[in-house]
């Protein structure tokens, strides 16, 4: 794709990523327990709470965070701005990377995993009624995409190699990839748009045990909006990150284009939210429902805080970074409220995620930035120094 | 450098305007209970809270009565994955009033709705069963449930989806639910649905002293095929039952999730339209 693009090269484990494979192997025992004696003894769910963390967090807020791909595409592709390919590649490896962790997460959390392969043999028996079965099934469909949207890198790492039977293979591939990306580009841009607002009609079942503060005919709408609002701060985020982090320039004004993005993006999701909750007279229960209105306090506040910084200092590399991140948050709160903190199955349920669960949910994370980690190491996906140029 | 906003919000909109079309787009109907359909009476004046149905319930079903420590019998506090039915007391002031908690054989059921690839179904009777091969234990059916029915074998490495499913293996042969063949005073009985209907509005009509107007499941969360009478001054809310509007849940969720994926006609010509932009920016970008 990007011939500048090139590995950072480097020891495949450092000292500070062995750390974190430590953490992945801790999480990855907890896993083993949680299959050997299921899942009650494990977590800290139960009949009035049976999704926790790991869907709260791991898949909801996870695949979200993972949008950067998504919100990079739109931009270079349907709305034609080059410029930002740059991006593209590594947007497209967190991506890639945390889709696979939400599908890993899934398959933890199910309690009957061994059925999963059912839900993709036997489209007869799908319930297309079930916004989960399409959240399932978008969400298989683009971990498949993400990885053929990243093979080049793979292909261009194993061609520039010595003469092998890889090599040659690689040789073969690469048009054959080359041709099958345009399609898959714009699939890669119609799966997160279906799953990522289904997983906000997956919660429009729980009428009663949702507060109106977040429950909404609204809610598909709202989740596709700020996920590409939170797709363009992760880029942010990440790319600052790994540029200081690998003594690179920044880059900045494409970075301020991004921030650019995000303030259209949120601002629309802002006025949505608050016409949805006038239009149904929520606004009152949002102010006083205590620790709820907490709660959505920040979740506005920080989003808000957000927007207001990218208006005022976008070209500025470190107030760029802060609004990345209180939009990351924001939008993450978001999500995090709907599917847990305003959920409430009725008296009598509580629901606090238990050690080991907390555990898995960090091995998880701490296996993503590992695996990131390696890969910008070892394969072509961060742009060189300051030439950039397109496709 | 500066983005084009126009184009921007173009994109919005468009995603924006396919969502609200779906959102406009003709209400999912209002479901019926089917011909057949049968159903429970539970009449909580007649309960004495025996429980007799409780180990009726665990016998005909095969599950395991719960040993506490203490040597406490079988006094589970909720239904679980070792319970399908409990019976509860409702003590206000006095006032005794027995409630008895199973799965409410709904006419339009949220957790039938959610069901990714089938597990819970409704036979033709109208009773809600469960099966476990189709089963991938994601529990989305435990958040549909108005009435926390559904509960998860949590201790098991191999877990199922417990609730009621209405005897239906007894249906079948032409026998009763074994808790309403053994109720003693007939608190719960089986029948024809239409003719609980009757049964239950003649008893409020004729005793109007002894019940609350209002029958639970006639019309609340689109009608359960699980009736319940109250005494009077007794609200079924007391006796622990939701506040349910007559619109099932299915109605509004499948009405969202069919508008934007009728006939998948808005996924397709979002994939239309946005391959289209890509090769025209293609080709006008110069691009590769
Ligand atoms: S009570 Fe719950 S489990 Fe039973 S049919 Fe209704 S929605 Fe399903
Ligand atoms: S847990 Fe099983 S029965 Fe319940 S919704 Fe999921 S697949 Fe269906
Ligand atoms: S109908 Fe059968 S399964 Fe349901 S509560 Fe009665 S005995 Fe138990």
């Amino acid at each position: 794709m990007n011939e500048i693009a090139q590995a950072v090269g480097g020891k495949i484990l450092g000292s500070k990523t062995s750390k974190l494979l430590w953490i992945a192997l801790i999480g990855f025992t907890f896993m083993a327990w949680r299959f050997v004696f299921g899942l009650g003894p494990v977590t800290g769910l139960n009949d009035g709470y049976p999704w926790g963390i790991w869907i709260a967090w791991d898949v909801v807020v996870g695949t979200a965070l993972a949008c950067g791909g998504y919100a990079v595409a739109i931009l270079c592709y349907i709305m034609n701005k080059g410029k930002y390919h740059p991006l593209v590649r590594s947007a497209i490896v967190t991506s890639a990377l945390g889709y696979s962790m939400a599908g890993l997460s899934i398959v933890i959390d199910v309690g009957r995993y061994w059925n999963l392969w059912k839900v993709v043999v036997f489209p007869g028996k799908w319930n297309f009624n079930s916004a989960l079965l399409e959240v399932a099934l978008c969400v298989m469909a683009y971990v498949i995409v993400l990885w053929i949207e990243l093979s080049p890198a793979f292909l261009e790492k194993w061609k520039a190699g010595s003469p092998s039977a890889l090599q040659k293979f690689a040789a073969k591939a690469s048009p054959v990839v080359n041709k099958l990306l345009l399609p898959i580009i714009v699939l890669g841009l119609v799966l997160p748009t279906m799953h990522q607002s289904s997983l906000g009609s997956v919660m429009i079942v729980a009428m009663q045990k949702l507060s109106p503060i977040w429950h909404s005919p609204l809610l598909p709408l709202l989740f596709l909006i700020s996920c590409i609002g939170m797709g363009f701060a992760i880029v942010v985020f990440e790319s600052t990150l790994s540029c200081a982090l690998l003594k690179r320039p920044q880059e900045t004004h494409l970075l301020a284009g991004l921030g650019k993005a995000a303030i259209a993006i949120m601002t629309i999701w802002l006025i949505l939210r608050f016409a949805d909750l006038i239009w149904r007279d929520q606004l009152a229960t949002a102010f006083n429902s205590g620790w709820l209105t907490f709660f959505w306090l920040l979740e506005m506040l920080t989003i808000i805080l957000g927007i207001l910084l990218l208006l005022k200092g976008r070209t500025n590399p470190a107030t760029l970074f802060r609004a990345a991140m209180l939009l990351m948050f924001g939008g993450a709160l978001y999500r995090f409220n709907t599917y847990l903190i305003g959920f409430n199955p009725g008296e009598g349920w509580h629901y606090f995620p238990s050690v080991p669960e907390f555990f898995i949910t960090v091995g998880i994370i701490a296996l993503e930035i590992l695996l990131y980690i390696i890969i910008i190491r070892r394969l072509p996906i961060l742009v060189g120094v300051h030439k950039h140029r397109r496709l | 450098m500066t983005l084009d906003r126009r184009s921007f919000l173009k994109t919005i909109g468009t995603t924006a305007a396919l969502t609200a079309v779906g959102t406009a787009a003709s209400a999912r109907e209002h479901v019926e209970a089917p011909a057949d359909a049968v159903g429970m009476l539970y009449d909580s004046t007649l309960c004495v809270g025996c429980r007799a149905c409780m180990s009726a319930c665990r016998t005909a079903n095969g599950l395991e009565p719960l040993k506490e420590e203490g040597g406490i019998y079988d006094a589970p506090i909720d239904n679980n994955g070792h319970t399908k039915t409990i019976i509860r007391l409702l003590d206000d002031n006095g006032a005794n009033a027995w409630i008895k908690n199973q799965c409410m054989h709904c006419i339009d059921p949220a957790c039938v709705s959610v069901c990714m690839i089938g597990a819970l179904k409704k036979d033709d009777h109208g009773i809600v069963t469960y099966d476990k091969d189709r089963c991938i234990g994601c529990r989305y059916c435990q958040l549909a449930c108005p009435f926390n029915v559904p509960k998860f074998e949590w201790d098991s490495a191999t877990p199922l989806i417990v609730k009621c499913e209405m005897c239906n293996h007894l249906v079948a042969d032409g026998k009763q639910p074994a808790c309403c063949d053994i109720c003693p005073r007939e608190a719960i009985i089986f029948g024809d649905y239409n003719d609980l209907l009757a049964e239950a509005n003649r008893r409020i009509e004729t005793e109007p002293d002894r019940y609350n107007p209002e029958l639970f499941g006639d019309s609340e969360g689109g009608g359960t095929q699980v009736l319940y009478l109250a005494p009077k001054n007794i609200s079924h809310q007391d006796l622990g039952l939701p506040d349910l509007d007559d619109q099932s849940i299915p109605e509004l969720s499948e009405t969202i999730q069919h508008g934007i994926y009728k006939g998948f006609v808005a996924p397709v010509a979002l994939y239309a339209a946005l391959g289209a932009v890509m090769i025209r920016n293609r080709r006008q970008g110069g691009e590769r």
